[in-house]
């Protein structure tokens, strides 16, 4: 890579979206070239003086108000109590017209109305699930405690989970793919504990939570959104598996593809 | 034809991106007055569109959204501040003072006197002053990076334009910030960057 390559890539390089021989090879460069490592600190001080004076404009509450009020509904509740089906996680608007027509009919057709009340009710357990997720990934981020053991090996993070938790989940590398691991830590979920595999993309965390679970192997991954965040669950051989994460939709599909390959063949 | 239930999903859905939203439309605008007439045109159309929104894409589709109203409504009233966004201009190593037709409010800004403020002040007003006076497609990609945190490729959706325009949009819009910061730390002596 010669100086002007280098000046190139500069941005993309401190913005997380080189890959890995490319940034090897600007940071070989750079170590060699000092009018290079110089642009890249001058750059590097830059975008940093960016970040940090660069005002965020929160929206003033008065817009806030009127925008909500502008809603064809009228009077939105700002903190509306979820009930389980308007929460649905798979996002579409449905309804089962139909599910009231049991209601008059035979015993059996009450048994099918317990057993479709089950159905309604599942995903709001799940919803419910989810938000414990989203609150963990949060906390691991706002108290600083994302990792327990801080470790981009895998032969350090794996046996940290040996006596601490009745499962040895995999722990794949994906440095080379793009999301280095960062470290592992234990989490309390559902009210027990649960493994987290902390993986990076650019600036993105990504929690990964692990707990042994019977697997549906007909179980594809689902994809949700709660609180602004993504959520990925998917299961393995005897495990269900959760990753959340502020990452697009798109990337943290690619890591679930990724970890669940890397999984099989490690 | 929402129904009530939709309108509470829309909420939940939309709500947690509000700021970012309309911190966008504040860039773009650069003045909170107009930030809100682009706010109430993005959050109808949110609402009419909502059925285009995949679950999980919420902040880049409002995002998306808010960014074409503010373009629309730039177009209206302010289409001198877009003159040189098609083609042949800025991608191509020309940049918008190189056109005579574009007029850019105060991009040559003269450095006020920072004299009476506590130095880091001064820096961070001279931050933010020479981020608003970027054109607009690159003040654009400043803000939905520095201050978004969003990747190449959320970025690209947002603005409608390949990773590449994006990644070389980026790169000249800090060139151009930090050509303006030296300009300015020139002509008023060292400030250590």
């Amino acid at each position: 890579m010669d100086c002007s390559d280098t000046r190139r890539l500069i941005d993309a390089s401190l913005d997380g979206e080189l890959d890995l021989p490319a940034q090897l090879a600007l940071e070989a460069h750079t170590a060699a070239c000092a009018a290079c490592r110089e642009a890249y600190a001058r750059r590097r001080a830059l975008v940093r003086r960016v970040r940090v004076g660069g005002e965020s404009f929160a929206m003033p509450d008065a817009l806030r108000r009127r925008l909500l009020d502008s809603l064809p509904q009228g009077e939105p509740s700002p903190n509306p109590v979820p009930a389980p089906v308007r929460r649905w996680p798979w996002g579409k608007a449905w309804s089962w017209p139909w599910a009231w027509l049991t209601g008059g009919l035979s015993l059996a057709s009450a048994a099918l109305a317990v057993a479709l009340t089950l159905v309604v009710i599942m995903p709001g357990r799940d919803a419910a699930l989810e938000r414990d997720l989203v609150d963990a990934h949060l906390r691991s981020l706002m108290a600083d405690h994302l990792t327990d053991v801080p470790s981009s090996d895998r032969h350090t993070v794996k046996p940290w989970f040996n006596g601490r938790i009745d499962l040895s989940p995999p722990v794949p590398d994906l440095a080379e793919q793009g999301f280095p691991l960062a470290g592992g830590r234990l989490d309390y979920v559902d009210g027990r504990p649960v493994a987290v595999l902390v993986y990076r993309r650019a600036r993105h965390v990504i929690n990964l939570f692990v707990w042994p679970e019977p697997a549906d192997p007909a179980d594809a991954p689902r994809f949700r959104g709660a609180q602004g965040y993504n959520v990925l669950h998917w299961t393995g051989p005897g495990l269900a598996l959760w990753a959340v994460s502020d990452l697009n939709r798109g990337e943290l599909e690619d890591f679930q593809r990724l970890w669940s390959q890397a999984s099989r063949s490690s | 034809m929402p129904n009530s239930r939709q309108a509470t999903r829309f909420e939940d859905t939309v709500l947690p991106h509000l700021d970012a939203a309309y911190n966008l439309a504040r860039w773009l605008t650069r003045n909170h007055h107009d930030a809100e007439d682009v706010m109430q045109d993005a959050f109808l159309r949110a609402f009419r569109f909502f059925g285009g929104c995949r679950p999980g894409d919420a902040r880049p589709w409002l995002l998306r959204i808010v960014r074409n109203a503010a373009y629309d409504w730039l177009r209206a009233n302010r289409p001198a501040e877009l003159c040189s966004l098609d083609e042949h201009g800025l991608e191509h190593g020309n940049g918008p003072g190189d056109d005579p037709d574009c007029v850019l409010d105060g991009r040559t800004a003269a450095p006020d006197d920072p004299e009476t403020h506590a130095m880091k002040e001064a820096e961070r007003r001279l931050v933010n002053r020479l981020i608003a006076d970027l054109p607009v497609a690159y003040r654009e990609v400043i803000v939905l990076r520095e201050l978004n945190d969003l990747s190449y490729r959320e970025i690209a959706g947002i603005a409608g334009v390949p990773m590449g325009t994006v990644m070389s949009r980026l790169s000249r819009a800090r060139q151009m910030l930090q050509a303006a910061w030296d300009a300015t730390n020139a002509t008023e002596g060292p400030r250590g960057l």
